[in-house]
């Protein structure tokens, strides 16, 4: 079959970040360490450039014999994966040159991750997916590794290996499974045989499960979320804020296009899996981080929660769902930028720490920090009027509107839990008394990103509208 | 009418205020005094402008007043629209008639972190007087829930031992039932498509069965900002940990925002669940009315005795707004304002000695009239407005519920009457104990009596209690229309039912 150049064009910039990472790596190569900044700069660099060409010019369709897709919903999601991964490399430097792991390698590991980030949530096909999850995964690995002189973070690396290869083979028997009894891969066919009556057979229903629990595993919703509190405490911090913003926002959007596309057929028979791993993932993150003490610990458990809010939506099907998924996920986005950013600033006599008690009395000594901690603190919890109540709010208003009236009062109830350790985390900074004070957050980078994070959760809290309609427009892309 | 938006100007004034607060900067002492200028001069002309609504209200309309209306959040229905009505106007006046006072009397009594604390009320300034205009669902709550931050800042930063706790308390406490709500928004939201208040009122028509588990979502969040008993417990906590100032607003506001959401949300959007659920409010409220009482009789704190007042004071209020006729929905809003004043008056009372003594025992004071006359007389004032001595403010309210009561249900009434007896008991006692007797402790003998400034502070208190006591016209007048409609469309909407239920 013979590529046409619309295929080519549909993938640009997947392939201009592919070529900038390749050139990179011989520039990398050639000089050595010392190359480290400039490429770390220019990743970072080539990862905006991606999501500027993204949209100049905007295309939709379907390319490389189908293989491939391009609508408002992928674009967007790479868009928001592409900031994130840029955000988090330029935010590593510090770290990493303190404890001298500053290597030319990172930054690339990084962009080979996006690349696969990119191609899974534009997969039209299940072998694109896995190829693109692995691309992800494999990098994503070694990054977690990447301090590794590092008993902890050798040990997150091991562990995401490990359970992570797990995953994907229960991905890939789902997958084969599906093959065999839809037979073909491509996301149409899939849908066109479960709609001529497929969908009945037990075989593709077992299958449906692997390829759910495979995916549920990268998205850390309960119960595959055990690998998270390890791999967020041990891997460096810098890659703890990769994992939580970027990848998440990847599995995410490749369980919505799977699950709302070619599955749609089969919606009765997962909803039952999402609502349960929702309802678990909320539970879950408000309970089991109520008496952490390891920031990032609790910002994993965190995360599995707001998972479950994610999938609530996904749960719902409908379009209003889908938007509240997109929505809810640009605000995460910028609220765990905001925190890590945050914690990469946590530093007492040049060395990171990242207990919650090291936090005492932030808001004396740097009061500017802690009020964007609060910030965020209030907003993850979802307090009106902040930008996580409006991410909520439209969770809600589309569980509701699906007719899953116990589980959004179960996720109501889940959020005043775990609204209590995001308090606790204001509480440690404005009413305690300050323990020895942290050092003052030189100016850099994170400062920025934490500043600039801070001023969108604002700017989100009062005006939701426009990324309404941004996560309107992107979830038309499944509903045409 | 519409050519300023008064209501936003009343509203997000004191967020400017707060702002300027905020890029103040310099040695520490200025920044202090200019902190607290900033924010009294802001929240005296907030008051001088929020009085404009009075003056120009329409007595003779029943509808919504001053009404903004925008955009807000369109792909959620969610609008920004304001408005006052009779029963929302004089909340409005008295969140901001407090946040003044209270700054002014917080003047001396904070020294840490001052300009955090002056921020953290003019926000809540906002939040509050934002809540009691909200014509929007989703506004409302938005306001309803926002109030929790500042108000949880206040109790951990500058409240007593315990504040911790109790901050916690009184913010988890008060989310919980909240959230709840929020469920209750959204399937209102999902019945008609938009969280717009008005449009609700007129449209909503929901089954039954829809009704009552609406109506528990609302009341599962007003009844713990009420509070009725038995979820009451965050209010005793919450009001003897908190600094005086908050302890003010705390009963003269925060609690208000409870039985104003069900005169404003459950009474008019679901009046057959309303009629229902009717008689266990009650029963809870008269539970609350002897009960705390008496349990207010045993207290040694003094803000725990008048926090456990307040609950017993709201439990009128809350009979009051479900006997569902003018007299008793009248008397229930007149009586949250003199609670309003009256309760925050009395802590403040509270605030004066505890300022000098830095105690609370009950025990640690007596024989105070001796060295503070004008303190004996302010506070004398004050508990006999509590108790409700004719001529002053709280007999009105107490008398019109009662009234009212009369009318439906005599035993209601009846036991809702001895709460009175009951209040005067532990409110005489407690004036006995502090203010008269032999001056014999040695750390009273050196006490001052109010200065300036306290005076300041109560003298505005004092007059609107004298006058709300013998001129309550002026005050029940504009509520009168908006009532009366409240009222009429209740039992309209009842009267359709029962013919419903009666057609074949």
């Amino acid at each position: 079959m013979i590529v046409g150049l619309e295929s080519w064009t549909l993938a640009r910039p997947e392939i201009f970040l592919a070529a900038v990472t390749c050139l990179l790596l011989v520039y990398g190569v050639v000089r050595g360490e010392a190359s480290t900044a400039f490429i770390s700069g220019a990743t970072s660099l080539a990862m905006l450039v991606t999501a500027v060409l993204l949209f100049m010019p905007y295309r939709e369709g379907t390319a490389f014999a189908s293989l491939f897709i391009v609508d408002r919903l992928t674009t967007t999601m790479k868009a928001m994966v592409l900031v994130g991964s840029a955000v988090t490399i330029l935010m590593s430097c510090a770290y990493f040159e303190q404890v001298k792991a500053w290597r030319f390698e990172y930054p690339l590991l990084v962009a080979l991750a996006t690349l696969g980030m990119m191609l899974m949530i534009s997969a039209n096909d299940l072998m694109a997916l896995y190829v693109g999850l692995e691309l992800q995964s494999l990098a994503l690995y070694v990054v977690a590794a990447f301090q590794r002189d590092s008993v902890r973070s050798t040990e997150a690396g091991v562990k995401y290996f490990v359970l992570g290869s797990v995953a994907s083979g229960m991905l890939l028997f789902g997958a084969s499974l599906i093959y065999g009894f839809c037979g073909g891969t491509a996301f149409v066919e899939i849908s066109k045989a479960l709609l001529d009556g497929k969908g009945a057979e037990l075989g593709v229903i077992v299958g449906l499960v692997f390829v759910v629990a495979g995916l549920a595993f990268k998205v850390s919703a309960v119960p595959f979320h055990m690998w998270t509190p390890d791999v967020y405490e041990g891997a460096p911090t810098p890659v703890t804020a990769l994992f939580a913003a970027a990848p998440k926002i990847a599995a995410v959007s490749l369980l919505v296009s799977v699950l709302m596309g070619p599955f749609k057929p089969l919606f009765a028979q997962w909803q039952q899996i999402v609502v349960v791993a929702s309802v678990l993932s909320m539970a879950l993150g408000a309970f089991a981080a109520l008496r952490q003490q390891n920031i990032k610990r609790l910002m994993a458990y965190s995360s599995i929660g707001n998972v479950g809010y994610i999938l609530l939506g996904l749960a719902s099907g409908s379009e209003k769902g889908i938007e509240a998924v997109v929505f809810y996920l640009a605000i995460y986005l910028v609220m765990t930028l905001g925190v890590f950013a945050t914690i990469l600033m946590m530093k007492r006599r040049g060395v990171m720490v990242e207990g919650v008690p090291d936090l005492a009395g932030l808001a004396r000594s740097h009061p500017m920090m802690a009020f964007a901690l609060l910030l965020f603190m209030f907003s993850l919890a979802g307090i009106p009027p902040l930008a996580g109540f409006w991410g909520k709010l439209y969770i809600f208003i589309a569980a509701v509107e699906a007719k899953l009236y116990v589980p959004a009062v179960l996720g109501v109830l889940a959020s005043v839990v775990a609204s209590y350790y995001y308090l606790r985390i204001v509480k440690v900074m404005y009413f305690d008394e300050p323990a020895e004070t942290l050092d003052a957050p030189v100016f850099g980078i994170t400062r920025v990103v934490a500043f600039a994070a801070a001023i969108l959760v604002a700017a989100f809290s009062l005006a939701p509208q426009p990324l309404s309609l941004i996560a309107a427009a992107a979830a038309k892309g499944l509903f045409p | 009418m519409t050519s300023w938006p008064i209501l936003s100007l009343v509203t997000f004034l004191p967020l400017v205020g707060a702002l300027f607060c905020l890029v103040v900067n310099g040695p520490k002492e200025a920044v202090e005094r200019n902190c607290r200028s900033v924010a009294l001069v802001t929240s005296v002309v907030t008051f001088l402008i929020s009085l404009l609504l009075w003056a120009r209200f329409d007595v003779t309309k029943a509808g919504f007043q001053f009404v903004e209306k925008a955009d807000w959040v369109p792909a959620l229905g969610i609008g920004y629209h304001m408005g006052i009505d009779g029963i929302s106007l004089f909340f409005v006046l008295l969140s901001t008639l407090l946040t003044p006072i209270c700054i002014l009397s917080s003047w001396d009594a904070v020294h840490v972190r001052v300009k955090e604390y002056m921020v953290a009320f003019l926000v809540l300034e906002t939040f509050m007087v934002g809540m009691f205009c909200a014509l929007d669902l989703a506004l409302f709550y938005v306001f309803f829930e926002g109030v929790l931050i500042p108000m949880f800042l206040i109790i951990g930063v500058w409240g007593g031992p315990r504040r911790v706790y109790a901050a916690f308390k009184f913010f988890l406490y008060t989310l919980l039932g909240s959230v709840l709500m929020l469920l209750a928004i959204i399937a209102i939201y999902w019945q008609l498509g938009t969280t717009d208040l008005p449009t609700a009122m007129d449209k909503l028509q929901l089954p039954f069965i829809w009704q009552c588990w609406l109506w528990l979502a609302f009341f599962a969040s007003f009844a713990v900002k009420v509070p009725m008993w038995p979820v009451h417990t965050w209010l005793p906590d919450a009001h003897v940990e908190a600094p005086t100032a908050g302890s003010v607003i705390l009963a003269g506001v925060l609690l208000k925002m409870g039985g104003y959401g069900f005169l404003r949300l459950s009474i008019p959007l679901l009046p057959e669940a309303t009629q229902y659920f009717a008689p266990l409010v009650f029963g809870l409220s008269i539970v609350a009315v002897i009960y705390t009482s008496l349990v207010a009789l045993v207290q040694e704190d003094m803000k725990k005795l008048i926090a456990y007042s307040s609950v017993a004071h709201m439990g009128l209020v809350t009979i009051g707004a479900f006997v569902l006729n003018v007299q008793g929905v009248q008397g229930s809003l007149f009586q949250m304002l003199s609670h309003g004043i009256v309760s925050a008056a009395l802590f403040l009372c509270v605030g004066v000695v505890y300022d000098r003594m830095h105690t609370r025992e009950i025990a640690a004071y007596g024989g105070l009239v001796h060295r503070m006359p004008r303190y004996a007389f302010t506070f004398m004032f004050f508990t006999l407005a509590s108790v409700g001595l004719p001529g002053l403010s709280g007999f009105v309210g107490e008398f019109l519920v009662l009234i009212g009561t009369f009318k439906v249900n005599t035993w209601v009434a009846a036991l809702a009457a001895t709460g009175m007896v009951l209040g005067a008991a532990y409110a005489l006692w407690l004036y006995r104990k502090i203010v008269f007797g032999e001056l014999t402790k040695d750390s009273l003998k050196g006490i001052l009596d109010m200065n300036r400034r306290e005076i300041a502070v109560f003298l505005p208190l004092v007059l609107l209690s004298l006058w709300m006591g013998i001129y309550p016209s002026s005050f029940l007048d504009p509520m009168a229309a908006s009532v009366d409609k409240l009222v009429a469309d209740y039992q309209a909407a009842i009267k359709l039912a029962r013919t419903a239920a009666l057609a074949p």
